[in-house]
């Protein structure tokens, strides 16, 4: 089996835009799966509302595709039910740091048995272009159109102060990286999350003057501060770019988690 | 003014127009357009107003809640999820008495998961006491928002109010719309005069505990402020139209129905679409009639029973129903005709955006004379 087994054909052509990074993603997270020997009736995905949350849909296993921001709550009804089940979730950055924020931070603090992928575009992209949580200081979406005026959610950084066993992120440019961090979330016992920094052509670079879609995926490339980068720069009391994101294997540890396969 | 504009943004701008000091919405299709267009309003000092990003539906109408309790006039909008995310929070409104309005661009509930036009979501929250309103066109889900910041802010009704107009359907269409100036509403619309607001000068509570030795009477007591509306929407309509020609002092329109055999009442958009099957058939020499129901909370059963009064059968048209009963219209017209003879007959229709032609209102009025009803309308049986 490949990683293009688990995806539903029958269901293409799909809805993301052209230069979207969602399907960047998804490849990174099945090209992982794919090296689990998990069998796809042992197999759930689950997801929210949002661009990210079509991902399911295109996947050859059974999948919930549940209500905006509740997809941690539901994966966590699924796991608690029957641990032998692999339980994957994609979600987005409203779906997952806005409206699904609570479910998140529980999520990471009883460290359920789960991998979850974020695609972060850093905007609402299916309802249009409004500012998330996530969408830096200063740049622009249909409800900031000056600019956010509020500063943006660290998704790792919450999911590391609550409690989950493994943090990455990773970008749509850092493929190879991307699809490694997803194994080894997949790999560990307790929660997983991988976040993956991603391209919004439509919705964000159109508004924030990235005139091609490359220009964004380097946007993403030239503002990633590889974390053996960040610490050096830490250990050498130098400052650290305000406008860089942390990218690299964030956390990896045992606490104790809920909802492991005995 | 006459401008043709889609259907959000004549609500924005009229919402603007009325002075909204704290916007609080979050994004959800079909609503956004209206909320995106008075973020901008805000971001360009045209309208003079907190806007606030929340992160999700319950925020946005919490958010509401404190900043009316606080003695500002506000505004939110949404539809479907996010109404029933709102829930908790609409009862909470209604029983503080906070006069907040909020557009709801109609859509079906999950799940499936849909996107598309259909009242459930409004009408899931028919007992909630908020005041409900259902507009036709964009025209009037223009008016009735003016109508509804005086309706709600009237010292003798303080309940909020949604303004529902059906998503897609008006909240994507470009349409005519006589739009009123900032200076009609100024004329129309007074300063927002809070009869309570949370001050430190002089500290009162909203929302606390009521024991059983009191919360059955403040039930009772919204109950009669709901049934009290009904009365100054009508006065409120009244001088609508008689400041702007558009006369809104009726909570139904009845149309042609002064020898109807067969009356249709229904709700929202599909009105119009009835309308013109109605001169239709009654070009062929059926005698059709429609009775609309601009006014669903409070209900106006008493104008309702006076319009049916002489039809020999009654066809009502749900875009909702209330699963393992009927359409939540059937139950309050049955309700309003009770003791009558009237056959009463309902049809679920255009559930999920299931388009509603002229054709299906003449199938229905073909049915209705049969004496079939109670039934979902267009069922596809192929795919049962």
């Amino acid at each position: 089996m490949t990683f293009e087994d688990w995806f539903r054909k029958d269901r293409l052509p799909h809805i993301f835009c052209a230069g979207c990074g969602n399907g960047t993603i998804i490849n990174c997270t099945l090209a992982a799966v794919d090296q689990m020997d998990w069998k796809k009736e042992e197999t759930v995905f689950v997801s929210g509302i949002g661009c990210s949350s079509r991902a399911p849909g295109y996947i050859m296993t059974d999948s919930l595709h549940t209500t905006h921001g509740r997809a941690l709550a539901f994966a966590t009804g699924v796991k608690m039910a029957n641990r032998k089940l692999n339980v994957v979730v994609f979600t987005g950055d409203g779906d997952l740091a806005a409206i699904g924020g609570n479910h998140f931070i529980h999520a990471c603090r009883r460290n359920i048995d789960m991998t979850v992928v974020c695609m972060n575009n850093q905007i609402y992209g299916m309802t249009g272009g409004q500012g998330s949580p996530t969408t830096p200081r200063g740049y622009l979406s249909t409800t900031t159109p000056y600019g956010s005026a509020e500063p943006a959610f660290d998704l790792c950084d919450l999911a590391i102060a609550a409690g989950a066993n493994y943090v990455a992120r990773w970008t749509s440019y850092h493929v190879k990286e991307l699809e490694k961090a997803v194994l080894a979330g997949l790999q560990t016992p307790g929660l997983s999350f991988i976040e993956a920094m991603t391209q919004c052509p439509t919705n964000f670079g159109r508004r924030n003057k990235f005139r091609q879609v490359a220009d964004q995926v380097e946007f993403l490339k030239k503002h990633s501060l590889l974390k053996v980068k960040r610490d050096r720069l830490l250990l050498e009391n130098k400052e650290v770019p305000a406008d860089m994101f942390v990218v690299g294997e964030l956390v990896r540890r045992s606490r104790p988690a809920m909802g492991v396969s005995p | 003014m006459m401008k043709i504009t889609e259907g959000s943004h004549a609500v924005a701008e009229i919402v603007a127009f009325c002075r909204p000091q704290v916007v609080s919405a979050y994004p959800i299709t079909p609503q956004t357009h209206i909320v995106e267009a008075l973020a901008e309003m805000v971001a360009d000092c045209k309208l003079d107003a907190e806007y606030i990003t929340v992160e999700n539906e319950l925020s946005a109408l919490s958010a509401c809640i404190g900043a009316s309790a606080a003695g500002s006039r506000v505004y939110s909008a949404t539809t479907s999820q996010g109404l029933a995310l709102m829930y908790e929070a609409c009862f909470n409104a209604a029983g503080m008495r906070l006069p907040i309005i909020m557009s709801i661009a109609n859509r079906a509930m999950g799940a499936p998961l849909s996107i598309w036009n259909d009242q459930q979501d409004s009408i899931s929250l028919r007992d909630s006491g908020w005041l409900q309103f259902y507009a036709e066109d964009n025209q009037e889900a223009t008016d009735l928002h003016v109508i509804a910041y005086k309706v709600a802010e009237d010292h003798s009704v303080l309940l909020p109010a949604m303004v529902c107009f059906d998503g897609f359907i008006l909240s994507h269409t470009y349409e005519p719309v006589d739009m009123l100036s900032q200076e009609d509403v100024d004329k129309y619309l007074p300063k927002f005069n809070p009869y309570e607001k949370l001050d430190a000068a002089d500290p009162i509570s909203f929302g606390m505990y009521a024991t059983p030795d009191y919360y059955h009477e403040f039930r009772y007591e919204i109950d009669n402020a709901v049934k009290r509306a009904g009365g100054v929407i009508k006065k409120a309509g009244k001088e609508f139209g008689t400041m702007f020609g558009r006369d809104y002092s009726s909570m139904t329109e009845e149309y042609r129905m002064e020898d109807a055999d067969t009356a249709i009442v229904a709700m929202g958009s599909v009105c119009g679409t009835i309308k013109d099957a109605i001169d239709e058939m009654r070009a062929s020499g059926k005698k059709v009639g429609l009775v609309r129901i601009r006014v669903f909370r409070p209900f106006p059963s008493g104008d309702i029973a006076k319009a049916l009064s002489k039809a020999k059968r009654v066809a009502v048209l749900d875009k909702n129903i209330s699963l393992g009963a009927k359409g939540a219209t059937a139950i309050e017209v049955k309700d309003a005709m009770y003791g009558k003879a009237t056959p009463i007959l309902n049809y679920i229709i255009g559930l999920g955006g299931r388009d509603v032609r002229k054709r299906d209102i003449a199938a229905i009025v073909a049915l209705a004379e049969k004496g079939e009803g109670d039934m979902f309308y267009g069922l596809r049986k192929e795919v049962l």
